[in-house]
């Protein structure tokens, strides 16, 4: 019971997590609860046929399937974090002061709570494939106890509280500060995706350069152990990074201050011309 | 009658063209060179053999068949390579060059299924 109470709730850590954020994130944005609602049904539904059609993705592009497929799925998700984030460098002051009464705002604000809602979507598509099998295997082989299978299903629901913990954790941040806090974090979790669809990318073996491992960090702390795992979901730590992975993702937060920082300094410039 | 966007359909013919005869010529190189098949099995918190030889430098595949009634999952942190498989199915992992060396490998489902995957 123990075993399936922990091997469900590793599937569930990253995806768990990440929810989190994003509803931190999204605070006082109209709609939200909607498009986030919509990204999870989304991502079960996917993981659904993905682990339906495992072989079939497994054989395409003459094996490389899985891995390109997670490698869209991730690079998507992150361009929409950097959407999110240059989003938010603009207008996270004013729904922090919840002037949102400002029309446009609230309207565009929909659509970087629908970006978000793909974040959601791809972190349960890709954990939750994997979780599908192993729990329809608990079931469908009948050869399993109901202990293994409550076991199995308390493990998902701690990852559920996991997600309501960090939210409402984030949520306690004073609204001033919330999406500085959040903003940060995601340019964190955007660099920890990149840097895993870099890889996935190497095992296709669409991209073959850089593909050693810089330093080995197994032995302070392993990616596979509970605390290496959380922080491989929240900062995308892994302890044998490669040349490519490393600079994926450092390149990905300079790119996204980088827009953060023009995206804040284009609205004071705009502000200031029709002040 | 504007014509831009019957220009702009061609356009995407040609695109969808282009994108099919470069898929066709990677899917035809891809299958030209016959790469060596390595077998797995995984049955149930058992991986067979416990030492799976590979060779290194080279392109293979190893083919994983879950025989058991549980579900498994390969998984090698050294590798950055995992794959889960439903109880009955078989899939493969491609791999496109290998370090000599040995390898962990186990089963996340099933914690005290471990082997070692030596390349040579």
């Amino acid at each position: 019971m123990i075993g399936a109470f922990v091997i469900a709730f590793r599937e569930v850590i990253e995806a768990g997590l990440i929810i989190g954020i994003v509803l931190a994130a999204t605070r006082g944005i109209a709609g939200r609860g909607r498009w986030i609602g919509l990204g999870v049904l989304g991502g079960l539904a996917g993981a659904c046929l993905v682990a339906l059609f495992a072989e079939r993705i497994s054989d395409a592009f003459e094996g490389a399937g899985q891995d390109i497929l997670n490698a869209a799925v991730l690079g998507t998700a992150v361009l929409m974090l950097i959407w999110h984030n240059t989003w938010m460098s603009r207008h996270g002051r004013e729904l922090a002061n919840e002037l949102k009464a400002a029309g446009e705002a609230v309207r565009r604000g929909e659509s970087t709570a629908m970006a978000l809602a793909f974040v959601v979507g791809a972190a349960i598509l890709r954990e939750g494939a994997e979780l599908v099998l192993f729990l329809y295997g608990l079931v469908a082989s009948g050869t399993s106890g109901p202990d293994l299978q409550i076991g199995a299903l308390s493990g998902v629901g701690a990852g559920i509280l996991l997600s309501a913990v960090s939210y409402f954790g984030l949520a306690a941040i004073p609204t001033r500060y919330v999406f500085s806090v959040t903003s940060a974090l995601i340019i964190f979790l955007a660099a920890g995706l990149a840097a895993q669809a870099a890889q996935f990318l190497t095992n296709a073996g669409v991209v073959t350069v850089l593909d050693r491992p810089l330093w080995n960090t197994a032995s302070i702390l392993a990616e596979g152990s509970m605390v290496g795992r959380v922080l491989h979901a929240l900062v995308g730590y892994t302890d044998r990074p490669t040349g490519l992975q490393v600079i994926v993702y450092l390149g990905t937060i300079l790119v996204m201050v980088g827009l953060m920082q023009w995206s804040s300094a284009d609205k004071k410039r705009r502000t200031l011309r029709t002040a | 009658m504007s014509p831009a966007p019957q220009k702009s359909a061609t356009v995407a013919r040609h695109l969808a063209f282009a994108v099919c005869v470069i898929m066709a010529a990677g899917v035809g190189f891809a299958r030209a060179d016959e790469m060596p098949v390595i077998k797995v099995e995984m049955k149930d918190g058992v991986i067979i053999p416990k030492i799976i030889e590979v060779p290194a430098n080279t392109r293979f595949k190893l083919e994983i068949s879950n025989t058991g009634t549980s579900p498994v999952e390969f998984e090698s942190m050294e590798l950055k390579r995992e794959k889960a498989l439903a109880a009955g199915s078989t899939s493969g992992i491609v791999f496109r060059t290998l370090d000599p060396g040995t390898y962990d490998v186990f089963d996340d489902f099933h914690p005290d299924a471990k082997a070692k995957l030596v390349a040579k």
